[in-house]
């Protein structure tokens, strides 16, 4: 306890959160109106969304002035990175939810409906995965493995490569290998994502695979889909954590902001394994 | 200590303005927990209030006052406020207020997503209760929203769902910022098995609500998806299972039970030593007992869905399972009884509650044990003996441990004493009334009436009457409780409190701050020896 700092940073009053919760209010409101058939709902949420990013930019622009104000010293920095990681943590449970669910789908409910219990309910319904269930008639071809899937692995695990040498070089004071390799993680990011895109629209016009095609579209677009939503928001985190390299930011021996960034981006790393065994190779 | 007090001198001319804009953008961990107090206060009201067109409806057979759609909806949202709303939010508002205070920190660590986590939690609490007022109405699928119930219901089903997002966000972020607060900001000295019980409750209840809410925000979310985007998790025909939502509901739902039980631990465990006037007995052994409930709690899920179905391993496992709990349960009540033997005891309002706490937790605790037993289960499942076990534990156990912080601890926010007579008087009639209310529901559930029926048959009417009479006055016991809360707060009557006022408290909020404590305590760190 000898190096910290003996006064912590408590920061003075701010009005940004409270624009968040208006946020929250226009989307939560906004979104069961729209889901309900209420028009006007639909621009409620849109401006929910644009006063959650206007709060955020506040926001997040009041502490990196604070960091780069050098506010923040070695006690401040552990919070931040206990912060972080149990923020990883609770996303690592959110991702469990639905991973849990393809396991019980596939151990248990779909055996399930195929045992002798259900024979009289539905007689030709053969419990093998993947499956749309015993109603659903309508023919649809499963994602390979090996095509798109393996090639965004191959993407996502580069691009974890490449932010470590960038953090390397921040730490070796490298600002231009730094940049450079940022920017190739950045790079990486946005063609999974765009891969991902192009398998959506595959699946949805050639595979006859859609979110509605029964538990296994279910379990397959939201599993991805959740996962291709935290590619974006960590593409979008490696872009501010890109700009704010070119714009000098960041110490050799003091840049949490970048090691918190990164650790997001292993973590979507690592979801994406289990995604490309369990749900696309499996 | 004078380095504190000087530092509260030094700070005062910081306190913001006044008005409400105070409030709204406050960074202070004291202004942000009477925040969340006076929040979950209300949302009290606001569920009580329920609860009594619950009882006014059941104190007589037949249809009085509501349509059977809306006793259903009455039931759902009395659960859904009472457990988001009024419980959680009260005991984050007791660790904003002493989790600083006891450990010699500054403030929280995170500030300003303090403020965050609770100006999140109005947003949630006006979707929930204006989803009475959209088409439909609101959700009536019981607290549980099991699937497919849950699936078809009007607008006020989805806004309940946002409302339990926003108020899982809240959650979230309230407990990274606990937990870190815990982790990084002790005093220097202050080991983790030198941290005051309450810290060490709230330290375990943080991590179980990092662990879980993300699971039911996943659950939600499915069940949106079910209701307007054509996935088909709970849905046979698409090849889900409405079981499989119980299964993810109760992963969360079960260590939600101890999020909601174990912080008031953590206050009973600060209260009866006080007043015993004795260390706590066994502390080490108050933390292992603390950590192997919240291990357990992950694993004792489908002892909530024994008349599911279950392949008969599933059930022996998950009952024994649920029986193991009584061990560091019982470990628990052990050590406070133990304190409180030889102690030089003293029954002021706070261990009146503590003392009162124990007696009627350890009931709800057995009935619990009771309804751990498969075969008792399948018969009392759904009736009124499980409402009345899960009142005992979060009526009697977690808001009467809210009582006894609240009285324990109001002195120091405040500078002056409550109203010890009127204090007394809150702590019999609560006591009184909450048994009349929920003692008779034993009888009324082994009689098998089952719950969230507005009708029933014409034998249940005696207790049923008496439980209605109860719960009009434990409601009423209430808004004593209100006016003494307004008298020692926001009136500012009552002697005035000396820096330690419990002869018995030796957690660092009495023995290094004065009363009131300053506005920014701890802006250099007590060093402990």
């Amino acid at each position: 306890m000898s190096d910290r700092a003996q006064h912590y940073y408590v920061p003075q009053p701010s009005h940004w959160m409270i624009f968040g919760s208006a946020a929250l209010l226009c989307m939560a409101a906004g979104a069961a109106g729209w889901l309900n058939g209420w028009e006007p709902g639909r621009y409620i949420v849109f401006a929910g969304l644009a006063i959650l990013a206007f709060m955020m930019a506040r926001w997040f622009g009041d502490v990196v002035r604070e960091s780069e104000g050098g506010k923040y010293g070695r006690w401040e920095d552990v919070s931040f990175r206990w912060g972080m990681s149990w923020f990883i943590f609770s996303e690592v449970m959110f991702f469990a939810a639905f991973f849990g669910a393809l396991y019980y789908t596939r151990l248990l409910a779909v055996p399930d409906l195929g045992s002798i219990d259900n024979k009289l309910l539905w007689p030709d319904f053969a419990a093998q995965w993947p499956t749309a269930g015993p109603v659903f008639k309508d023919p649809f071809t499963p994602m390979a493995a090996w095509g798109i899937p393996a090639l965004n692995t191959l993407l996502l695990l580069s691009s974890g490569v490449t932010v470590t040498i960038a953090h390397w070089a921040l730490k070796e004071g490298k600002r231009a290998q730094l940049a450079l390799f940022m920017l190739f993680t950045v790079a990486l990011g946005v063609t999974f994502l765009c891969f991902q895109a192009y398998e959506y629209g595959h699946a949805y016009s050639d595979l006859n695979l859609k979110l509605s095609t029964g538990v296994y579209g279910s379990t397959f677009f939201m599993l991805t889909g959740f996962h291709g939503f935290h590619v974006t928001l960590g593409t979008l985190m490696l872009t501010v954590i890109l700009a704010r390299c070119l714009a000098g930011h960041f110490k050799p021996e003091n840049h949490f902001a970048f090691e918190a960034v990164a650790w997001y981006w292993h973590f979507v790393d690592v979801v994406w394994l289990g995604l490309f065994i369990f749900v696309y190779w499996l | 200590m004078s380095a504190v007090i000087d530092s509260g001198h030094a700070h005062d001319e910081h306190r913001p303005d006044g008005g409400i804009m105070r409030w709204v953008t406050t960074t202070n961990h004291k202004d942000i927990g009477t925040l969340y107090l006076w929040f979950s206060f209300t949302m009290l009201l606001v569920g009580g209030m329920l609860a009594l067109a619950i009882r006014a409806e059941l104190f007589q057979p037949g249809l009085q006052f509501w349509h059977p759609e809306f006793f259903n909806q009455l039931t759902t949202m009395h659960g859904l406020i009472m457990v988001f709303g009024a419980i959680m939010p009260a005991f984050v508002g007791f660790a904003n207020w002493q989790v600083p205070l006891m450990i010699g920190a500054p403030d929280m660590a995170f500030a300003r997503l303090n403020n965050w986590s609770f100006w999140m939690l109005p947003v949630a609490a006006t979707l929930l209760v204006g989803s009475f007022f959209v088409p439909g109405g609101a959700t009536a699928a019981g607290w549980t929203i099991y699937a497919p119930l849950s699936t078809q219901m009007g607008p006020g089903m989805d806004l309940a769902i946002f409302a339990l997002h926003i108020m899982g966000a809240s959650s979230i972020m309230g407990s990274i910022n606990i937990i870190t607060t815990i982790l990084n900001m002790r005093a220097p000295g202050m080991t983790l098995l030198r941290m005051p019980l309450f810290v060490w409750t709230w330290l375990i209840t943080a991590y179980l609500l990092i662990a879980v809410m993300p699971v039911l925000a996943g659950a939600i979310t499915m069940l949106l998806t079910d209701r307007h985007f054509g996935t088909s998790f709970f849905n046979a025909a698409g090849g889900g299972d409405p079981v499989m939502f119980q299964h993810i509901f109760w992963f969360f739902g079960h260590p939600e039970v101890y999020i909601m039980i174990l912080p008031g631990f953590g206050i009973i465990s600060q209260v009866i030593p006080a007043f015993s006037r004795k260390p706590l007995f066994g502390y080490s052994s108050m933390v292992y007992a603390t950590a192997s409930i919240a291990v357990l709690s992950f694993i004792v899920w489908a002892h909530h869905m024994f008349t599911v179905g279950m392949p008969t391993a599933g059930i022996l496992f998950f009952m024994y399972a649920t029986v193991l709990i009584a061990v560091p349960t019982g470990v628990k009540v052990f050590n406070w009884l133990t304190t409180m033997w030889r102690g030089s005891m003293s029954f002021e309002t706070p261990m009146l509650f503590a003392v009162g706490f124990i007696f009627v937790f350890t009931m709800g605790g057995f009935t619990g044990l009771i309804l751990a037993i498969m075969p008792i289960d399948i018969q009392l499942q759904d009736t009124y003996y499980v409402v009345a076990h899960f009142h005992y534990v979060l009526v009697a156990g977690s808001l009467f441990s809210l009582f006894a912080g609240f009285y324990f601890w109001v002195p120091k926010w405040t500078g002056r004493m409550y109203d010890e007579k009127l204090g007394k008087w809150h702590f019999w009639l609560s006591m009184i009334f909450f048994n009349v209310t929920f003692f008779p529901m034993h009888f009324l559930g082994l009689a098998g009436m089952p719950r969230r029926i507005p009708d029933y048959a014409l034998q249940f009417a005696g207790f049923n009457e008496i439980a209605s009479i109860g719960a009009f006055g434990f409601g009423l016991s209430q808004i004593l409780f209100l006016w003494i809360a307004l008298k020692v707060t926001v009136l500012g009557q009552g002697e005035k409190a000396g820096q330690r006022p419990w002869e018995g408290a030796d957690t660092l909020e009495w023995t290094h701050l004065p009363s009131p404590a300053p506005y920014h305590s701890f802006d250099e760190q007590p060093v402990l020896g």
